[in-house]
């Protein structure tokens, strides 16, 4: 492996995960990030890491229900094989990050302890206190500077990843990155790219992203030619702190650990919560969903949450919208133990304390479960060829994407505590595959020096155009305001084909007009300025995937929501017209399923994206109409089960469970 | 960092935003905030001050302060300006970017509430970059040197490798209890800034240096100077892991050196100004005897 090197792209788990195993695997690396990778919006994780537990597991939990929960919490929009992978991988995961030194909570007998989380029965999180994504970052970040320290890796903070560098038959040979402090412009070669650089919630604007969260070194892998699939799944965070630089998140392990989301049950009630009894709160998730209670889906409880407060009128604040999650009924110690964290984040900067009062929160843009697309090899067990190139690759062949920022885990819907999981997972396994790759082709030691000469060149352009517009009249800073006011009225938690119409037109004049940017800063040294303008004129076409995505897709599916395709409710109390409903509701569902159970996939075709259908293996897990044991949806279900009995034949040698509707 | 404008537009406030804290609802409101700020447009160059003035909102931060006054792009008397230069990341304090010297205290921006430092100086908010730290640019300096420190004392837990090799060591609830709040420093520096024996150390590239010669030297520049609170209790919190402490000596080894633990000087500023409230001079303690006693069995082992 002498002299061949790796370039990582981002520096939070699933790059950290990617660059330790490649340096213990002996391959020199080259990191890159935006920011101190310690500083990566990965810290901001609050709730915990999923897996099976030995616990769990005698409580008749096994890696096939959570590969289960994940793929019903997802919609069915993913492809099984890497899932599968995934929950059985994840015990596995947890103990390296045991190993690592991460300061797990644990039981009396010191054991790892587990708390509950979204979309599912079983404990299966794992969590240091309220900030586990901190914790397992850091113990990255310690294993990256003892590799730092041997030589292997080497770092570049507060560099810009401008683009992927292909070579004449389309392959990439490595990356141009720009030092955000001296401007200079360099290429780096590279056996292989991994892009590893998060989410794009600062394309809406206000998240729960940090401020490098821009989506741009995604886009700038898209813009030339690499596939972006299901960019119009955005997770929208049912519980957020609501504030006027960022919307903060406050964590779903407040839920896990048994706190309770209500309103008060009549509009308007101008009381104090500690003075309202309990009759008269409407603990709605609790009630509309007894079995999962406040631990629905992540998309459920945003759509329930903003429908009490946009259509129901019993938002608890008279000026905004927002209700209470309450966890003054808690004891002090397991609060302080467990969630001082985020106990602490909303008393910081909202000056209560949420031990006495309820916390006020409503939905914030989250996640991204959509991103670049990426391939993998199934193996003979319907998982993952574990060391195949394959893995995690990009339609570019030697550019791979990890984390966040690909397609490929969470489908329609994120389940709460599996992103911490699939980013150190697909970081753990692309190294390998890469190794592979490396073996299998000639080194890009032998590319023309004149390719990268030509790459650098390009984006000096660029920048040097940026920098020299001194007529352009468009402030970059408010273009991205408005932005970011478009995507948030247009592409959240409720869409709607002439608004998403409108919308789209709308940012294909932005995307115009951002061609006009002035710069305030036309000097050369530490410019945030053009760096700023350049990643926001980045978003936009990823923002046009969002909208255009979202406007093709004419159905409901998981965080995508149209009322005018939403399934109808069962209304008739006469139990055979019910089954008759039921089994019209069954019928449409397999239609749908028929025509959308597909991936979006966008490839640019400058100035627009042009999408098209993928289908997706199902083959493991047959999908099926996702309710959460929804009151009122029972007809359905028996309905559901009597056509899966009918389809499950006796030489299947998948065990398929006739399955549950309620997970 | 990024510096983009997030203040929302009046319909998406109607929808998504905001909520008034409880404290600021019934308190008289400004119309504006002023803010001076300690500009220098690279490293040796002269500082000067510069006066912004930007509309008051509830519940505003430094950052959201700092974010106007990018989008304004001029100063309280008219003259347009280059924004100012300044880190920021996660805006909710666990990321440790945003750390500056906000009305004489070093602190993290995001979490410096307008509101609270209005109420201690109502004409003006301060903002001055770390003291201790080369300036890149305005509000933005070079902590690379926070961490070598984390090199210096080798913190990380020396495993074989990645392979599954099952699950770590049990590890009781009173000692989890006792290293997570070590394992919550995040790198900001508020600690090594207000200490009095950690000093600025600033190197100018010489003529035909590389980037490798250069940071070279900066290095063993560093290896002299003070290692810092920070990083005297990360050797403590791997001294107690139970895989951890077997490069214990090693640790102890690198404090004994010069610019180890014997340069602090027992201000105990670093533990008070410590965002994160980590025990940092318990830690200090622990290093204290165990460098003594390691010092002690040296000679005795020879």
């Amino acid at each position: 492996m002498a002299g061949k090197r790796v370039v990582v792209v981002g520096g939070g788990l699933a790059g950290l995960a990617a660059s330790m195993k490649l340096a213990e695997l002996g391959v020199a690396v080259d990191l890159i990030s935006l920011t101190p990778v310690k500083r990566s919006h990965s810290v901001c994780a609050q709730g915990g890491i999923n897996s099976v537990s030995d616990l769990t597991r005698q409580d008749g939990d096994n890696e096939w229900k959570h590969f289960d929960d994940t793929v019903y919490g997802g919609d069915f929009l993913q492809h099984q094989p890497p899932i599968k992978e995934m929950s059985y991988w994840a015990p596995k995961v947890i103990d390296l990050m045991d190993r690592l030194g991460v300061t797990f909570n644990r039981t009396p007998e010191g054991f790892l302890d587990r708390r509950r989380f979204g979309g599912t029965l079983y404990r299966r999180t794992a969590f240091a206190g309220a900030t586990t994504g901190q914790q397992l970052l850091y113990a990255l970040d310690e294993q990256v500077r003892r590799h730092e320290t041997e030589g292997l890796i080497k770092k570049y903070e507060f560099w810009d990843f401008l683009g992927p560098v292909l070579d004449d038959n389309g392959q990439c040979v490595g990356a141009i990155a720009q030092d955000m402090v001296s401007m200079e412009i360099r290429s780096f070669p590279a056996e292989a790219v991994i892009v590893a650089t998060g989410g794009n919630g600062l394309i809406y604007g206000r998240s729960t992203m940090s401020v490098f969260c821009t989506g741009s070194a995604a886009s700038r892998c898209f813009q030339v030619g690499a596939k972006f699939g299901n960019a119009e799944f955005i997770q929208v965070h049912p519980t957020a702190i609501p504030g006027a630089d960022k919307l903060r998140l406050m964590s779903e392990s407040a839920r896990g650990e048994g706190g309770r989301v209500w309103v008060p049950r009549r509009a308007n009630d101008s009381r104090y919560p500690k003075e309202i009894p309990e009759s008269e709160r409407y603990y709605f998730l609790e009630e509309r969903f007894p079995k999962y209670g406040n631990l629905v889906p992540r998309d459920i409880a945003t759509r329930e949450i903003f429908n009490i407060c946009v259509n129901e009128g019993l938002s608890v604040d008279p000026t905004r919208m927002c209700v209470y999650l309450d966890l003054t009924h808690i004891p002090r110690a397991e609060l302080d133990r467990k969630l001082s964290g985020i106990l602490e984040i909303y008393e910081k900067f909202q000056g209560v304390n949420p031990r006495d009062e309820p916390m006020k929160i409503f939905p914030a843009v989250h996640y991204s479960m959509g991103g670049l697309w990426v391939d993998y090899e199934k193996s003979s067990e319907g998982g993952l060829q574990l060391g195949s190139p394959k893995n995690q690759t990009t339609s570019i062949p030697g550019l791979y994407a990890i984390g966040e920022c690909d397609y490929q885990y969470h489908g329609a819907n994120r389940l709460g505590a599996n992103s911490l999981l699939s980013c150190i997972f697909s970081g753990l396994i692309t190294a390998p595959g890469i190794v592979n790759w490396m073996q299998s082709k000639k080194s890009v030691e032998t590319t023309s020096s004149t390719i990268f000469e030509k790459a650098i060149a390009k984006h000096q352009m660029r920048h040097k155009a940026l920098l020299s517009n001194t007529s352009g009249k468009e402030n970059p800073y408010l273009l991205h305001q408005e932005l970011g006011d478009i995507m948030t009225r247009a592409a959240t938690v409720v869409r709607e084909n002439h608004q998403l119409q409108e919308a789209y037109d709308r940012v294909l004049s932005i995307q115009e007009r951002s061609k006009q940017s002035t710069l305030t800063d036309t000097g050369n040294w530490s410019n945030q300025n053009v760096i700023f303008t350049k990643a926001f004129q980045d978003m936009i076409p990823v923002a046009l995937c969002i909208l255009k995505g979202a406007l093709l897709r004419d159905e409901c599916r998981g965080a995508h929501f149209k009322q005018a395709f939403a399934p109808k409710s069962l209304v008739s109390q006469n139990p055979s017209e019910r089954l008759k409903e039921a089994e019209d509701w069954c019928d449409r569902f397999e239609e749908n399923s028929r025509r959308f159970l597909k991936s979006s996939v966008a490839t640019w075709k400058d100035p627009e994206p042009d999408i098209q259908y993928e289908p997706i293996d199902t083959s493991l897990i047959p999908p099926r109409p996702r309710l959460y044991g929804l009151v009122g949806a029972d007809a359905i279900e028996e309905v559901w089960k009597a056509r899966a009995k009918k389809k499950v034949s006796p030489e299947n040698p998948v065990d398929v469970k006739t399955p549950s509707l309620v997970g | 960092m990024f510096n983009p404008l997030t203040t929302p537009g009046e319909s998406t406030k109607a929808v998504m935003i905001a909520s008034t804290t409880e404290a600021t609802k019934n308190r008289r409101r400004p119309a504006k905030v002023n803010v001076r700020i300690l500009r220098q447009d690279g490293p040796g160059l002269p500082s000067y001050w510069e006066r912004h003035q930007v509309p008051y909102e509830p519940d505003m931060n430094v950052i959201s302060v700092l974010q106007k006054v990018a989008a304004q792009s001029h100063t309280s008397d008219g003259k347009h300006v280059a924004p100012v230069t300044w880190d920021c990341g996660c805006l909710e304090e666990v990321c440790g970017s945003c750390t500056m010297v906000i009305n004489g205290r070093v602190r993290q921006s995001c979490s410096a509430l307008v509101d609270r430092l209005l109420e201690a100086t109502p004409d003006e908010i301060e903002l001055r970059p770390m003291t201790k730290f080369p300036v890149v640019r305005d509000l933005m300096v070079d902590r690379n040197r926070l961490f070598r420190s984390l090199q210096r004392v080798k913190a990380w837990v020396p495993v074989d490798g990645y392979y599954d090799m099952g699950a770590g060591p049990r590890i009781s609830r009173d000692d989890q209890e006792r290293d997570y709040p070590l394992t919550q420093c995040m790198s900001c520096g508020c600690c090594l800034d207000a200490c009095p024996q950690f000093n600025k150390i600033e190197l100018q590239r010489q003529p035909g240096e590389s980037d490798e010669e250069l940071q070279a030297r900066k290095n063993a520049a560093f290896d002299q100077g003070f290692v810092g609170a920070h990083a005297i209790s990360q050797a403590m919190l791997f001294n107690l892991h139970p895989v951890g402490k077997n490069m214990a000596s090693e640790r102890l080894e690198a404090l004994k050196q010069p610019g180890g633990l014997q340069a602090c000087g027992n201000a105990q500023n670093c533990v008070a100004v410590c965002p994160k409230q980590i025990p940092l001079t318990t830690s200090i303690a622990r290093a204290g005897r165990a460098v003594t006693v390691y010092a002690i069995k040296k000679l005795f082992d020879r």
